[in-house]
């Protein structure tokens, strides 16, 4: 579904656009091939905690956000920050394919000067609300853009994806504290909840479950859902609550990392931060283009 | 310090309405920041429990204060969100726990992302030294300068304050606002012009030049006055621009005094006196230099006042070295010492 912009130049993807499941399906196993060979072409990358969120890149960027990839900057655009920015060799392939960039600027990604890094830069590559890197700090940026919306009184959203590891940083809570203190109900959090921080199982480190009561508790509606399932991502993002509602809204996307690969998911550390030999390489790919028609 | 009573701040109360023997004064920050947002739908004020000080604008707009509690770094990267939505945050601060807790928000979000966000650190140096290390702010600026694309400035005054905010209201970058307390002279008549990253001339001399920021101009300003009976002629230089730096003020107090004494409450390691003194090596220009801050060592707990006393930030101290410094640079030059 696209609407033209209020000055009618622009077309802007509404939210709740029409997309069959097959299709959201498909497009994550398409995000990872393009991950695959990003990282091949820089030579590292993070594979398991991007193929952990294709689902929700997929049903974000292909359904749930209002968008303007014409206009990047277009003040009533929902706005999406990636937390986890070390997954941004997932976003790159959407972005170009949506047409904030030319595919080509993925060509040059790894190389020194190319406006798409592993983590993403906002003053470098359209599409990015904010740039991202220090694990913590975007839900607090959330916050910022979230109150700047209630200022401003526009009524997009702003979602922010974070790891579940992530949540292990204190000023993610002082964000948290102050999006309910706020009433932000124009927040909307979703952990990517894969249970793996690059050092091992997230909670083996320091625990953060029970997550969902841990947010009521801070004041947020928070609910589980399996981050690989679109249609209940589907149905989760056309549920959010009106922006100007007061609540700010979390949704756990309980996920594996490695999702996609038999590889990765039986073994997700080895394939936190790395690069697959050409024969693996081969492997994931066939085992994932397997799956689309 | 002889007089017992300690002269401190209570920060949770309006400077104006402070109660007991504290010092009492004009509210410049309160004040400047409600004009500002009176005048411009763009400056929103963020605090971190610092809210004491702009009652006047909470009154005025407050839909434009937006209070976070005791949680710095969450301020500084929420002030981000909202300078990406097209606003000019101003984010108060305590000196303390300014650059050096948020130091990487500052870094990350801010400068890396050249957002305009005004980080203004108030209490600086020793201000809030009674009570205890955790308290003495003393190597922001040795922080803040390492910063790519952050701006950072000292004002020696509340003229000088006003006019910093007012100069720099439309830069496009972040900026650090390093506020000295005990700037009880108006070094300015009127607010000065601040051109970016140029020092200030406060007053001419031949045989010293003392640069001082924040609280050092008008301790070296004093200092000078007392030894002009003396015969010593001094200069001035305000240094409120501590990035960018005036390279070429220090090369021109170096060819007209070849003495420089640099004044400053903050560490002698990464501060102004270090600046003036990698701008001299690198272009390897002679010139007797002392730098007049604090130690790189702890530092004793006290009263403000009595702080400054101890290490020296205080007129008589500031004026004895200057004595020595252009004695020494006259023996080096092979001139009698004296008065001119």
């Amino acid at each position: 579904m696209t609407a033209l912009s209020a000055d009618g130049k622009t077309a802007v993807l509404e939210r709740g656009r029409e997309a069959t499941p097959e299709e959201l399906a498909r497009r994550a196993d398409w995000i990872r091939l393009q991950t695959v060979q990003l990282i091949d072409r820089a030579g590292l990358g993070h594979y398991s905690s991007t193929f952990s969120c294709a689902e929700l890149f997929s049903v974000l960027y292909y359904r749930a956000l209002r968008l303007n990839p014409n206009d990047p900057g277009w003040g009533d655009r929902d706005r999406f920050l990636l937390g986890k920015g070390h997954v941004a060799t997932g976003l790159w392939p959407v972005l170009a394919d949506l047409g904030y960039f030319p595919a080509s600027y993925m060509e040059s990604f790894g190389q020194i000067g190319s406006p798409l890094s592993d983590h993403p830069n906002m003053r470098t590559a359209p599409g990015i609300d904010f740039s991202s890197g220090s694990l913590g700090h975007n839900l607090s940026v959330g916050v910022g853009i979230a109150l700047a919306g209630r200022l401003h009184g526009r009524d997009y959203r702003t979602f922010v994806l974070t790891g579940d590891g992530e949540l292990q940083e204190g000023q993610v809570w002082e964000a948290i504290m102050s999006a309910s203190h706020y009433g932000l109900g124009n927040l909307v959090a979703i952990v990517d909840a894969n249970g793996f921080s690059g050092g091992g199982p997230t909670s083996k480190a320091m625990n953060i479950e029970p997550l969902a009561s841990r947010f009521e508790a801070f004041g947020w509606t928070a609910q589980e859902v399996d981050g690989h399932d679109v249609e209940a991502l589907s149905r989760t993002f056309d549920a959010l609550p009106d922006p100007g509602s007061d609540r700010p809204v979390c949704i756990v996307a309980r996920t594996m990392k490695g999702k996609g690969s038999k590889m990765m998911e039986e073994s997700p550390q080895a394939w936190h931060l790395g690069l697959l030999a050409p024969v693996q390489r081969d492997q994931v790919v066939r085992e994932i283009e397997a799956r689309l028609p | 310090m002889t007089d017992a009573t300690p002269q401190m701040e209570n920060v949770f109360v309006e400077e104006d309405e402070q109660a007991g023997p504290g010092p009492r004064g004009p509210n410049i920050v309160g004040d400047e920041l409600a004009r500002l947002v009176s005048e411009r739908d763009d400056v929103v004020v963020l605090s971190a429990d610092m809210g004491a000080v702009v009652a006047k604008l909470r009154e005025l707009r407050p839909e434009r204060y937006v209070e976070l509690g005791i949680a710095e770094t969450n301020t500084v990267s929420v002030a981000a969100g909202l300078a990406a939505s097209g606003f000019v945050p101003f984010v108060l601060s305590m000196g303390p726990f300014g650059a050096i807790k948020c130091a990487e928000q500052i870094r990350t979000d801010l400068a890396y992302n050249e957002l305009p966000v005004r980080f203004v650190a108030r209490l600086s140096g020793l201000a809030m030294g009674f009570f205890g290390p955790s308290h003495h702010a003393v190597e922001d600026i040795a922080i803040a300068r390492s910063i790519t694309n952050l701006t950072v400035v000292a004002p020696s005054s509340d003229n000088a304050f006003v006019a910093l905010v007012r100069s720099t209201i439309d830069h496009p970058g972040p900026i650090y606002f390093r506020i000295s307390e005990g700037l009880d002279r108006e070094l300015y008549p009127e607010p000065p012009r601040f051109e970016r990253g140029r020092f200030v001339p406060v007053r001419a001399g031949t045989d010293a030049t003392v640069i001082g920021t924040g609280v050092g101009v008008p301790l070296g300003l004093a200092a000078a006055e007392l030894l002009e009976p003396e015969g010593l002629s001094v200069g001035v230089l305000d240094a409120a621009y501590l990035k960018p730096f005036d390279d070429e003020a220090v090369l021109r107090a170096a060819a007209e005094t070849g003495a420089i004494l640099t004044v400053e409450e903050h560490s002698v390691t990464g501060g102004l006196g270090a600046t003036v003194a990698e701008v001299l090596g690198r272009n390897a220009v002679a010139a007797s230099l002392r730098i007049h801050g604090l130690p790189d060592e702890e530092l004793a707990v006290g009263v403000p006042a009595a702080l400054q006393e101890w290490y020296g930030l205080t007129p008589a101290a500031i004026a004895a070295e200057l004595r020595q410094l252009v004695a020494e640079r006259r023996a080096a030059l092979g001139v009698a010492s004296g008065g001119a």
